[in-house]
């Protein structure tokens, strides 16, 4: 049954994530903008608490994807029973970058290394890696290196390698990472860990690719430079440099073999791009109900219902700023919930991440240009949002990327045929 | 809560208008345009599948189905898809009768829902658009002045679906010339009325195949009994919500028509000794069509089923039908483009389709579901 009924599960979290947004995020966000590299103490130790807590357990693991469960209902109807676990996920980061998308990144949190456990591992890799996010005494961060200066969304041209040491069982890691976020607070700042990927055999391409677990302060590993940004910064943006990093043999993720490993490694995305799209959309609504706001505050009305060609040109963006960040929140829902109910979603998520990223940058341009020099200026957090909505059209896949995904899904070719 | 799976009867629905519209409707389609008419059998086989008139309830005789507008958009869509005209000339009684079955008297509920019930199309129409620039759902030009316990209206109607042929028009007129919504009543007007002149077949730029008239009402007398709701005005932003939902539904058809057809022409067209669709030129065109006709199905989706849980959806309705009209327009232009020149020469679809998706922006109230 079609239903966009928001399930109460949805709705509760929103609700006091919000809350977090508004008490802590808003009030940090320009200043974090203005102290790159430095931590926001109050909203990483909020944060932190809230973890330990349990507030985040929902949180924590809600990426892996569930198989899908029958379970007669009272109506006599057998119905599939939905978790909402990648949607909850999804409110819960629209929220939070509603509230200020660079300490969404910031917060001690899992992140995409622990995503990629989540969803990768097995049981006893889970049990090691991601316990810490709820139990140790300071916060933590988990962090994905993938992209080296050679080699971005072309993921089939990493260059860094893992080389199996026969005698001691552990692999050796040679390469260096760039990009890495929360990188340094993973592997320097806290008792996290980075999940990198490197090549097992360079001859096999995208097969020889696996991804490793990495220690926080593991020899062998230097966190070598931390980037100054467009947005974000909040976030640490860190290069890594692993030169003979030796690792043990189990905390590779996947089947260590030469196979088909690289569509396991890819499967990570069908979770996280709707993650990100849905941190798009926080920060999207964000710069709409300002505008919204201001835009009535000066006497201006949103006529809905009137012939399209007689609203004003300021009227029509409005409206049409609203159109996408529904739709794409629409787009993200999908994608989450065919995660939810066991439907493979590798279209759906490349289609609510390239859409949402072009949209929400529009979104956010829209704002600034709307409001002209009080857009511009830094009195207000718009120009901020534009800068901060930007990296959703390029991590995790750039908008180019999942257009490519989707391009080779619908026309059923391969990526011999469609290049 | 939150899902996009199909019920079982949504999906039996769907199947139904699918195979109705594959079968039946496209390979017709064509011809239907060229010859500028609808065949009767066509017609008569489109209402057999009963879609329109299930709604009718027990006590009047009919089946007595909860009228859910995400049911009526998943249907409209697949009917869009084998031929726009057709679909819009099946739902032309639906114009009248689904107003008169939410918002009519008991008396105009008996007198014209069992119409719905017969074998053939029932001869019912409604009239929205008026023949002026700058034409607004909130300041009708078309009038009606209070005159002792009814109405006299004034002015010009086009775009009337199945005019030619019907026998009752529910035409909507600003009482006492009043602007806004609120003000806006439904009047039911029976041919060969006095004051009442049906005008010959239009010829527009698509929908060449639906037959479309214009209306005009010189201080044409409607009884109180013949005003919708028993006057003076009606929920006009409710019913101008579902006919939103339906056009939205209508052009996804129809873009989604176009863009699976461009689709399967670019596998196979080759250029420069390879398919052009591993040209990233044409499949992220047609990816990013792929990606809206989505985003415009769901936009459409959330207001039906916004509509269907008794919430008002105004805003949501007006938003999605802006998106969607937009969303036509560009997927049937890409489409052509992407046939070049074949896509330019009237034996392929392509044509018809850019010519049918340019008109959702004027296609006001010009269907409902």
């Amino acid at each position: 049954m079609i239903s966009f009924e928001v399930p109460a599960g949805v709705a509760n979290v929103s609700k006091l994530v919000h809350g977090l947004a508004m008490g802590v995020m808003r009030k940090w966000a320009r200043w974090a903008d203005d102290h790159e590299h430095e931590r926001c103490e109050e909203w990483v130790n909020t944060m932190w608490s809230l973890s330990k807590g349990g507030m985040m357990g929902s949180m924590t693991g809600g990426l892996s994807r569930k198989k899908k469960e029958d379970k007669p209902k009272e109506e006599g109807e057998k119905k599939k029973e939905v978790r909402y676990q990648n949607l909850i996920m999804a409110a819960a980061v629209e929220e939070l970058s509603w509230g200020d998308a660079g300490l969404y990144l910031a917060m001690p949190f899992m992140g995409l290394g622990g995503a990629a456990v989540a969803a990768a591992g097995t049981e006893a890799q889970r049990e090691k890696f991601l316990k810490r996010f709820t139990t140790a005494d300071k916060p933590v961060w988990g962090a994905m290196a993938i992209t080296e200066p050679g080699a971005g969304s072309d993921t089939a041209a990493i260059s860094a390698t893992a080389e199996l040491d026969p005698k001691t069982k552990e692999w050796i890691l040679n390469g260096e990472k760039i990009f890495v976020t929360q990188g340094k607070s993973s592997v320097e700042d806290s008792e996290g860990f980075v999940v990198a990927w490197a090549s097992r055999d360079r001859k096999a391409g995208r097969a020889g690719i696996k991804s490793f677990v990495v220690e926080h302060h593991t020899p062998g590993m230097k966190v070598t430079k931390v980037e100054h940004k467009l947005g974000i910064r909040a976030s640490d943006t860190a290069s890594i440099v692993f030169e003979d990093c030796r690792v043990p043999y189990e905390n590779v993720l996947g089947d260590p073999e030469v196979k088909e490993g690289f569509k396991g490694a890819m499967a990570t995305f069908d979770a996280t791009r709707p993650m990100v799209a849905a941190s798009a959309i926080g920060i999207g609504r964000a710069a709409l109900e300002r505008c919204q706001e201001l835009y009535e505050k000066n006497g201006g009305k949103l006529r809905y219902g009137i012939n399209p060609n007689r609203l004003t040109s300021a009227e029509r963006d409005l409206m049409m700023m609203e159109s996408q960040v529904r739709v794409s929140r629409l787009l993200t829902w999908k994608a989450a919930w065919m995660a939810d109910a066991g439907i493979h979603n590798n279209l759906e998520a490349s289609v609510s991440k390239a859409k949402t990223g072009k949209a929400i940058t529009w979104v956010t341009n829209k704002a600034v240009e709307l409001l002209g020099p009080v857009g511009y200026s830094k009195q207000e957090l718009l120009e901020k949002w534009l800068r901060d909505a930007k990296i959703n059209d390029i991590f995790e896949g750039t908008g180019q990327i999942n257009t490519l995904v989707v391009a080779r899904r619908i026309f059923g070719l391969g990526s011999k045929e469609l290049r | 809560m939150f899902s996009l799976e199909l019920s079982e009867e949504q999906r039996m629905i769907q199947d139904t208008a699918k195979s109705f519209a594959a079968e039946q409707l496209r390979p017709r389609a064509h011809e239907c345009d060229e010859k500028g008419a609808l065949p009767e059998d066509l017609l008569a086989s489109a209402w057999e599948l009963g879609l329109v008139s299930a709604v009718v309830p027990e006590e009047l005789g009919g089946g007595g189905m909860k009228r859910s507008a995400v049911t009526g958009a998943i249907m409209l869509e697949e009917l869009a898809w084998g031929d726009l005209a057709l679909a819009l000339a099946m739902v032309a009684p639906a114009l009248f009768a689904y107003p008169i079955l939410t918002q009519g008297t008991d008396q105009q509920k008996k007198k014209y829902l069992p119409l719905l019930l017969e074998s053939k199309p029932a001869p019912l129409t409604a009239a929205v658009i008026e023949p002026v620039i700058n034409f607004d759902l909130s300041e009708l030009t078309c009038q009606a002045k209070k005159k002792g316990a009814g109405y006299l209206l004034s002015g010009k109607k086009c775009l009337v679906p199945m005019g030619s042929t019907a026998q009752s028009f529910l035409v909507y007129a600003a009482v006492d010339g009043k602007p806004g919504y609120e003000n806006v009543g439904g009047f039911i007007v029976e041919r060969g009325q006095k004051g009442l002149k049906i005008g010959e077949r239009e010829r527009n730029m698509g929908l060449a195949a639906l037959d479309t008239v214009g209306l005009e009402l010189a201080e044409v007398e409607v009884g109180g009994d013949a005003v919708l709701a028993g006057g003076p005005s009606c929920d006009f932003g409710k019913l101008m919500s579902y006919s939103r939902v339906a056009l939205g539904a209508l052009a996804i058809g129809v873009a989604r028509a176009a863009q699976e057809y461009a689709l399967e022409y670019a596998k196979v067209r080759v250029a420069f000794g390879e398919p052009i669709a591993h040209r990233q030129a044409i499949s992220f065109m047609i990816a990013d069509d792929y990606m809206e006709i989505e985003s415009g199905r769901l936009l459409t989706w959330e207001a039906a089923f916004l509509l269907d849980a008794g919430k008002d959806a105004f805003k949501e309705a007006y938003l999605a039908k802006l998106y969607t009209d937009q969303v036509v327009i560009k997927v049937t232009d890409d489409a052509v483009q992407t046939l070049g020149g074949h896509g330019y020469i009237r034996e392929h679809p392509v044509e018809l389709w850019l010519r049918n998706g340019r008109g959702f922006t004027t296609f006001d109230g010009l269907a409902t579901v």
